[in-house]
């Protein structure tokens, strides 16, 4: 890539202010760096992840609604974790959280077990059980 | 406390700690330089791991591996802790700025509150520099940034001790001895001949290799896994690609750099030459992931399109094979 060529498209690195790094040649052939505002292919593919992750979101709430999910599923796919991020955070066998999700199984979960998720999401026990307090 | 340390920018966050951790000691090193003798460069294809719901592939070796082969092939010698007491880690960081020692930190992307919200993902091999503390703000020197900037005690506990795959456990890490002066000559060759190994390697998921197989699944992806997915899975492989710190082309354009570098080092015009071509397959990476990038903005799953890619894949992959074959011979 020549130095000339380091696109320069609007992405939103460029709303937060910075750039990042990109190795080029110069004129002469030489390699230098340049910054990069941004590179469309890359920003299609970060916006369509996070729509991706806005989708898993929506899809679980609808499933709490629908009460075929837990709350502890809604909330983890807010904080775009997954079943093996999640239950390395609270500290428990995937099989158990995997439980978790079960709403007759949650709604029997210890105030103990319910401030581990609670802690884990930053969100009050409340919040936790009903998704829609204070979000 | 703030010890005079001078951030400089790089495009890879391991490279970028090591460079200016050894600047910070009176060793010019490049980040390429870096990135080359620790034989960075790589393709791997992890079927088997999911990350953010799509098969890991990776154009990096392994997070820590690139330090460890540079300190070892000029000899340095680095000082590695974990921790399982986030008190504990937080002591013996404030024992090192207090005496003057900027550490290197391995840290978890998802809470550093100063990346954008589409780079915050659960990724816990980021490296940063920590190199003093104002009241309650550590001072940071993030590679991949432009400026130095900071975090709060809190902050700092939460990614230095992320949890999920490649937990840092409060990884810190920094170098305690060097040699009088640096030898790169033979570094250099190591980390060349590593780097053409592993490329080379006879393992269906790893260098050329992998590349050929990747080529093949993206043929069936359209059919096999439905347009979403395989959009999805085409997004993944250009994310990883392009993301922050490759510098572009997946890390191919730095590999350039570096032999660019060794060239004049080694006084061998054979390696600069080498340069060019793989500048030339850094640009094919990029036309690649262009073209992929055409197909999931469309949302398309004409397989022609998928077809097309792969093809471009298997015409790299090959270039790359008579390239490390022959990078092998030149040193």
């Amino acid at each position: 890539m020549k130095k000339s060529d380091v696109p320069q498209d609007k992405s939103n690195l460029k709303s937060s202010g910075f750039k990042e790094l990109c190795y080029a040649v110069d004129e002469k052939g030489e390699y230098t760096t340049e910054k990069s505002t941004g590179w469309e292919p890359k920003t299609i593919a970060l916006d369509n992840a996070m729509e991706d992750i806005n989708e898993r979101v929506a899809l679980a709430k609808e499933k709490v609604a629908r009460n075929e999910t837990s709350p502890i599923e809604y909330y983890m796919e807010l904080a775009k974790m997954d079943l093996p991020i999640l239950a390395s955070y609270v500290g428990m066998w995937q099989w158990r959280v995997k439980r978790h999700f079960k709403p007759k199984t949650f709604a029997k979960l210890s105030s103990k077990v319910l401030q581990k998720y609670a802690d884990v999401f930053e969100i009050t026990i409340e919040q936790l059980k009903n998704i829609n307090n204070g979000n | 406390m703030e010890i005079n340390f001078t951030h400089h920018q790089s495009a890879h966050c391991e490279n970028g700690v090591v460079s200016n951790l050894m600047k910070f000691n009176g060793f010019e090193v490049s980040e390429p330089m870096v990135f080359g003798i620790g034989s960075g460069l790589l393709f791997c294809y992890l079927p088997f791991i999911k990350v953010n719901h799509a098969p890991a592939f990776t154009y990096r070796s392994m997070p820590g591996f690139i330090f460890n082969r540079f300190a070892k092939r000029v000899g340095v010698k680095i000082k590695r802790e974990k921790f399982s007491n986030p008190k504990q880690a937080k002591a013996r960081l404030d024992e090192n700025l207090e005496k003057n020692n900027p550490v290197g930190l391995q840290v978890g992307v998802y809470n550093l509150t100063y990346f954008p919200d589409e780079y915050r993902f659960h990724f816990n091999a980021h490296n940063l520099v920590v190199y003093g503390k104002e009241n309650d703000n550590y001072l940071i020197s993030d590679p991949v940034m432009e400026t130095v900037t900071t975090l709060t005690e809190g902050e700092l506990e939460k990614v230095r001790f992320a949890k999920g795959a490649l937990a840092p456990k409060g990884h810190m890490y920094y170098p305690i001895d060097f040699p009088k002066e640096l030898q790169l000559e033979k570094a250099i060759v190591k980390g060349i001949k590593n780097t053409c190994k592993d490329m080379l390697a006879p393992v269906p998921i790893v260098g050329v290799k992998g590349i050929k197989t990747v080529a093949k699944q993206i043929r069936k992806w359209p059919k096999k896994k439905g347009v979403k997915v395989a959009n999805h899975y085409l997004g993944q492989i250009v994310r990883m690609q392009e993301e922050i710190g490759t510098g572009g082309g997946g890390f191919r354009y730095i590999f350039a750099a570096f032999l660019q570098e060794a060239s004049v080092v080694l006084k061998n015009e054979k390696l600069a030459s080498m340069s060019k071509e793989m500048t030339e397959i850094g640009d094919l990476w990029r036309d690649f992931a262009l073209d992929a990038s055409r197909i999931y903005k469309n949302r398309s799953s004409k397989s022609d399109g998928y077809n097309n890619i792969a093809t471009q894949l298997e015409v790299i992959a090959d270039k790359e094979e008579v390239f490390f074959k022959t990078l092998k011979k030149v040193v």
